[in-house]
């Protein structure tokens, strides 16, 4: 297994596009969640906004760039033929495919620290020039206050379970474009579906069921009786998406032909 | 060797035909021999008919007598309307006029129900309540008519047939500074006048209601909407409190010129019944004191853009075929990078750029079909099913249906082709794929679908972004008469249709001509 995880940490870190696209994720996060910071005000300081939520938005993009860089991890090698040779080193499928697991969960949970330590940084510097800070009653995004521990770093968790879910669709799919677009479509269609659907009990299941809509509920800091699952309930959810993909991609992993 | 008569005559024509229809036929049997391409693509079609359905299936509208049929009342041009008001009126029979000094106007509103206790009322005067003279071609709601009034906080204002509407005196009306109204009929054309002291008169607009009865009912009226104030946005898409008005005017002076039948005053509430939007204790009504009117009423003469369901309500499962198909139109490009049968390609037919138009031209025209006969199937199976099950559709003209279904299957073909384009520029399908998703659904998932940013902010990107292209499917207008939450979580878009169709074509036509560009300067 050492030697698995030393080669799977090798290819990637020689690979040139892991490092831009991980930083691309980065950065990605931080502008937008600095942006939404940036872009919300509230004047009268009687607003329904949740300052950790706000400084967290980001997170929406920067998921879709974790996405890219999990699905190459396994596409990336079908589509150079590499799997192959890779296969022929190391027979033990399953033990590939975990050490990819391992590797890639390292490396998105030190980009996502960083990310998300940044875009919660910026919050805190932008927010209470806009209504939206300690003066008015509202958190003031330190990681020492209990529910803004519990986004911040169920942020970083979610991150890292959305490159799990990815690599465990594109073991599955293996063509990466068809991946790709089955990881943002699972992540992205829940809530515009449940937006369009016409039943409010429907569009409500509909978020509780889809792994970024419940996953997200991790973010939230205020007003927890109105989300339409609770936090940890939530990431619990996303966690069996990723478990549901990596179970059915190992299996096809090890049943197919490279 | 080519047959040297067609030589002489056109040498070039036929050659560069031949060879582009020959292009276009290799790219068409590419798509259709690749049975993933060609699976997701009727997937694509088929997931956008059944998930409508299934929504249309699933969405009951109950009364307790089974399925609601509540039919919202049109007005002259086919458009849903409101028409609630409190009517004091007289027959008129020929040319005649009606003029008022309108004294008073003041309102109350409904508190929402508390589990503390009952409703209470406040005072509170709506900005668009409306108090002035009608004339309409009979009480029943949706009838023609044409009106001037005071009102709350927008001044005099003559408004006709429910969308039309003209501004007169500034301010608002009361006993220093009263309004006066005139209207005169003289035939199908119905003028109305405003004056600040009977005396002055101006002329505010001239409205013709053709066909309209000898006969018609004229008078005063007073009406005023119902309030909604947002209380929060979160995730679950925000909530609103809200409660019925009314508003009460004072009406002096009350003269009549003309053809005015001898039949005494009566008050009628119009479009009101037992579900009617008076706050509790207020009941419409009118008296006379000092020979002034004094008249008590609720609700709108105006368009309605809250109730129903748009048509393209039962589009969800075109944003899945979107993805299907934005997923073919990179992989369209990229796996011929992929499998090295680019060279191939590109040494069979070495003008590069005739080898892109002929790939877009397919991936566009295969995409269009299966988003026309998705949508199209989507809107005409599902709205049926919905009427059935006691959901109002809201209406909409033939035109507007055919933009809605044909720029929506426009829509996902544009995004096919940005993916191509994004795809032969990146020549990384997941590259390209995930741009492409998050350029166009991204934008429309934060801004609209799932409002996690402030509403100056979600328009902002519903302009600049590819996802402004979603305006195609707007189906209600937006009235600056109507005081309404014309957020995009509301289905209200900040360009225009085509304005929005256009920015998303931008993007595509940008992303395929620096494709061609690329697509030449770099080895294969």
């Amino acid at each position: 297994m050492r030697h698995a995880l030393n080669a799977e940490w090798t290819k990637l870190r020689t690979l040139p596009g892991t490092s831009w696209l991980l930083l691309a994720a980065a950065a990605l996060t931080v502008a937008v969640s600095a942006s939404a910071a940036a872009a919300t005000s509230c004047p009268a300081g009687h607003c329904a906004e949740d300052p950790a939520k706000i400084s967290l938005t980001g997170i929406y993009l920067g998921q879709a760039v974790v996405a890219v860089v999990a699905v190459t991890v396994i596409s990336g090698e079908y589509g150079t033929g590499m799997m192959r040779l890779t296969l022929a080193a190391m027979p033990g499928r399953i033990s590939v495919l975990a050490a990819k697991a391992a590797v890639l969960t390292g490396l998105v949970l030190v980009t996502g620290t960083v990310a998300v330590a940044a875009a919660l940084l910026a919050g805190r510097l932008i927010l209470p020039g806009h209504g939206i800070g300690p003066a008015e009653g509202y958190s003031a995004l330190s990681v020492t206050d209990g529910p803004v521990l519990r986004a911040a770093a169920g942020s970083v968790l979610y991150l890292a379970l959305i490159a799990l879910l990815s690599l465990g669709a594109a073991a599955a799919v293996r063509e990466s474009a068809a991946a790709i677009g089955v990881v943002l479509g699972l992540l992205y269609l829940f809530p515009i579906i449940a937006a369009v659907a016409g039943s409010p009990d429907l569009a409500r299941h509909l978020q509780q069921i889809g792994p970024m809509t419940a996953g997200l509920a991790i973010q939230a800091t205020t007003s927890l009786s109105s989300l339409p699952i609770s936090p940890w309930a939530g990431l619990g959810v996303l966690a069996a998406w990723a478990a549901g993909a990596l179970l059915v991609g190992g299996l096809l992993f090890r049943l197919r032909d490279a | 060797m080519t047959d040297s008569t067609t030589t002489l005559s056109r040498p070039g024509a036929i050659a560069v035909r031949d060879s582009f229809t020959y292009l276009l036929r290799a790219e068409w049997t590419k798509f259709r021999t690749i049975r993933g391409w060609a699976i997701a693509t009727i997937v694509a079609m088929l997931v956008t008919i059944l998930l409508g359905v299934y929504g249309g299936a699933h969405s009951q509208n109950e009364c307790p007598s089974g399925p609601c049929h509540f039919i919202l009342p049109t007005g002259p041009g086919g458009e849903a309307v409101t028409d609630t008001f409190y009517f004091v009126h007289r027959p008129l029979t020929a040319d005649g006029s009606i003029t008022v000094e309108v004294t008073s106007l003041s309102g109350v509103l409904e508190t929402a129900l508390t589990p503390q206790g009952p409703a209470r009322t406040q005072p509170a005067l709506m900005p668009w309540s409306k108090a002035g003279l009608i004339v309409t071609a009979d009480p029943r709601q949706g009838s023609a008519y044409a009106a001037v009034m005071a009102t709350g906080a927008h001044g005099v204002r003559m408004q006709w047939n429910y969308t039309g509407d003209a501004a007169g005196l500034a301010g608002r009306a009361s006993a220093a500074s009263p309004r006066w109204l005139r209207l005169i009929r003289a035939g199908d054309v119905i003028t109305g006048y405003d004056s600040s002291d009977g005396t002055r008169w101006t002329k505010i607009g001239a409205v013709d209601l053709p066909a309209l009865a000898p006969t018609v009912q004229a008078g005063l009226f007073v009406a005023s909407p119902a309030y909604s104030a947002p209380v929060s946005s979160g995730i679950s898409g925000g909530s609103a409190s809200g409660g019925p008005t009314d508003a009460t005017a004072t009406f002096g002076r009350v003269s009549l010129r003309g053809g005015w039948s001898g039949s005494p005053w009566s008050g009628t509430t119009v479009g009101g019944g037992s579900n009617s939007p008076y706050a509790t204790g207020s009941e419409a009504g009118y008296h006379r004191a000092d020979g002034a009117f004094i008249v008590t009423g609720s609700g709108d003469i105006a368009p309605d853009v809250s109730d129903g369901t748009p048509i393209d309500g039962s589009l969800a499962g075109m944003f899945i075929g979107l993805i299907a198909v934005v997923v073919v139109g990179a992989l369209f490009i990229t796996a011929e990078y992929r499998r090295g049968l680019i060279r191939l390609t590109l040494a069979a037919s070495p003008r590069r750029g005739r080898v892109l138009a002929a790939k877009a031209i397919v991936l566009g025209g295969v995409t269009f079909l299966a988003g026309l006969v998705g949508v199209a199937g989507a809107i005409w199976i599902a709205d049926p099913i919905l009427r059935a099950n006691g959901n109002t559709i809201y209406p909409v003209a033939t035109l507007t249906e055919v933009r809605v279904i044909g720029g929506t299957a426009a829509l996902v073909a544009v995004a096919a082709l940005f993916a191509l384009g994004v795809g032969a520029i990146l020549r990384s399908g997941a590259g390209a794929v995930a741009v492409v998703i998050t350029a166009i659904i991204l934008p429309y998932l934060l801004g609209a679908a799932f409002p996690v940013l402030p509403v100056g902010t979600a328009d902002w990107l519903l302009r600049v972004t590819p996802a402004a292209g979603f305006a195609i499917k707007q189906t209600i207008p937006q009235y600056p008469q109507l005081a309404a939450s014309y957020s995009p979580f509301q289905g209200y878009f900040p360009l225009a249709p085509w304005a929005g169709f256009a920015v998303l074509c931008g993007y595509a036509a940008l992303a395929l001509a620096l494709a061609a560009v690329l697509l030449r300067r770099r080895d294969a």
